[in-house]
């Protein structure tokens, strides 16, 4: 056993050693970092000498009300976003997938946003968000109204400016989930659909009895990927609004940055990181557990 | 089915289709047409049909981007860290799966349960320490800040290692025999049997990576290092506010990579998939 791995181990750490340095430069020891300095008071260029100060950082973050609003905003987010997105790319991928002529341009059109910078999606829809009756949505709103919608201003609307923050996420990310989901149906065994056909079932109950329970795994795989992004949410949110109107629009992303870019305090902003990191911890191990048990019974 | 209701059943699927082409494809059409229109048209027309219609359409617009910001430089920047990301990362991480996924050796399943672990960790989780030691070792505002740290990546180590392994043993074994080594075995067998999952790592990190926003506005100060994605909210907000401007910023900023889109459309969406299904 010993020269038999003896023989290549050297080979293989020269091979591993570039990634595995890297991850630890550059992933693992920041991480550390981040974890141990949530529990000081380090701010960039104080004078005050840097103390041990427990738990002192996440009480505080629990009992800020901004960060707490953040939060509100990144479940609120999650919780709208998540279903909406993956219920558009379910219909446009169930659409997709009936051998339509053209399908392939279809998919091309609506796949296309994925490959645009969000940055650049943030700047495009602030002009389609233009307040006044001449701004793209509220001329849309006006028409399918028939004159009923008054022009608002999207994105200086406490009201509104979330609801326009997520249809843009919507419009960029269903083309990706409608491509996994694709991928998913076109897995799906042609004979459980003859079986069920056999047994008479109608399009609906192949829908219900065997379409979605087999996409079962990959709409986990979109819904935790959508769930993960609504809490990663900061492009959108500085370029458009910066948090607010009166932080309608803030998030636990945007919340750290701030609290290291303008207010220096290296030691909260990294508590706000590993409360980030926890919650996506947790996101995480709840689709494992999905999967598994899923597993399990089949 | 009888045939008319069978007809019916088609037109309706191609309206809901064309409806939802159109809804998705409309702020791409304005930033298009937008482009092409003198700067105090494009707000006034957004809300009428003009908005789709370019009519007396003129280059003026990307003559003023290149006159009033430095596209060629940000442009650059994007390429420079976007490619150099890319092609070490995709040499470094295919490395280390073959290492994880075809050799033996001690300590690799402790090493790879590791690099698994770490996959769960997003970049933003790690976005305050990391910027807190590029500050402290003077590394802001240099291509190095925002190349080095995403070289390595846990999930493409992770989809290089799920590829390899699936490969069949006597790749390496006949090469073995004739006395090759293991790099030579990499290079001149195993990479051109593995070209779909290289085509899926380049295009899902190129993706990651040109998009990239939240880590240049952090570590970038000037625009001298700066990249397109951190530059175009520059340009957004310098006074005046001029929109046709700023559409023609964009369209330069998307074209390149709407290009590169169509043509290996199949591999985006494989390497989008490949990611999913492996994850």
């Amino acid at each position: 056993m010993r020269a038999r791995f003896g023989d290549q181990t050297s080979t293989a750490l020269m091979l591993a050693i570039p990634a595995l340095l890297g991850l630890t430069l550059f992933i693992l020891l920041p991480f550390l970092t981040a974890l141990a300095l949530s529990f000081t008071n380090l701010r960039l260029g104080s004078p005050l000498p840097v103390e041990w100060v427990g738990l002192e950082q996440f009480r505080r973050i629990f009992s800020d009300a901004d960060f707490l609003r953040a939060l509100a905003n990144n479940l609120l987010f999650a919780a709208v976003v998540v279903p909406l997105q993956t219920a558009l790319a379910l219909a446009l991928a169930l659409l997709l997938n009936q051998g339509l002529r053209g399908a392939t341009a279809f998919r091309t059109l609506f796949f296309m946003p994925v490959v645009f910078p969000m940055s650049l999606v943030a700047v495009i829809w602030t002009l389609v968000y233009a307040p006044g009756p001449n701004g793209m949505m509220n001329a849309l709103l006006e028409q399918v109204s028939f004159g009923y919608w008054e022009a608002r201003d999207f994105l200086r609307d406490p009201v509104l400016a979330l609801p326009a923050i997520m249809l843009l996420s919507i419009w960029q990310g269903s083309g990706y989930q409608m491509v996994i989901l694709l991928a998913g149906l076109q897995n799906i065994p042609q004979e459980l659909y003859e079986g069920a056909a056999l047994d008479g079932a109608g399009h609906r109950q192949q829908l219900l009895h065997v379409t979605l329970p087999q996409l079962r795994n990959p709409l986990i795989f979109v819904m935790l990927v959508t769930t993960i992004l609504a809490f990663r949410l900061f492009d959108q949110v500085q370029i458009m609004t910066r948090g607010g109107p009166d932080n309608a629009t803030t998030t636990v992303m945007y919340e750290t940055v701030q609290a290291i870019f303008t207010r220096r305090q290296v030691g909260r902003a990294c508590a706000m990181a590993v409360v980030f990191f926890l919650l996506v911890l947790t996101i995480t191990w709840l689709q494992r557990r999905l999967v598994r048990q899923e597993r399990e019974v089949a | 089915m009888k045939p008319t209701a069978h007809f019916l059943t088609q037109l309706l699927r191609y309206s809901v289709l064309t409806t939802l082409a159109l809804l998705f494809l409309a702020p791409l059409i304005i930033m298009l047409v937008g482009s092409l229109k003198a700067d105090a048209r494009v707000l006034v027309e957004a809300g009428t049909l003009a908005a789709f219609l370019p009519d007396e359409a003129s280059l003026d617009n990307y003559a003023d981007v290149f006159r009033r910001s430095d596209f060629l430089r940000f442009f650059f920047n994007s390429v420079l860290i976007t490619s150099a990301i890319v092609i070490s990362g995709l040499l470094v991480n295919s490395l280390a799966g073959y290492a994880f996924a075809r050799l033996q050796w001690r300590g690799r399943d402790l090493l790879f349960n590791l690099v698994l672990a770490l996959m769960i960790l997003p970049f933003e989780a790690i976005a305050v320490p990391l910027f807190y030691g590029v500050s402290m070792l003077g590394l802001r505002d240099t291509y190095f800040a925002q190349i080095a740290p995403f070289i390595a990546n846990a999930f493409s180590i992770y989809l290089f290692y799920s590829f390899f392994i699936g490969l069949p043993k006597e790749f390496e074994e006949a090469a073995r025999l004739d006395g090759a080594d293991t790099l030579r075995i990499f290079f001149t067998i195993i990479v051109p049997n593995s070209k779909p999952v290289f085509a899926s790592v380049a295009i899902l990190s190129f993706l990651t990576w040109w998009g990239s926003y939240l880590w240049p506005l952090m570590v970038t100060i000037g625009p001298s290092v700066r990249p397109l994605p951190v530059a175009i909210t520059g340009f957004f907000t310098l006074p005046p506010l001029l929109w046709g401007d700023i559409l023609a910023f964009g369209v330069m900023m998307v074209a390149p990579v709407l290009v590169v889109f169509i043509i290996f459309q199949r591999w985006f969406v494989r390497g989008v998939t490949a990611s999913a299904i492996k994850g």
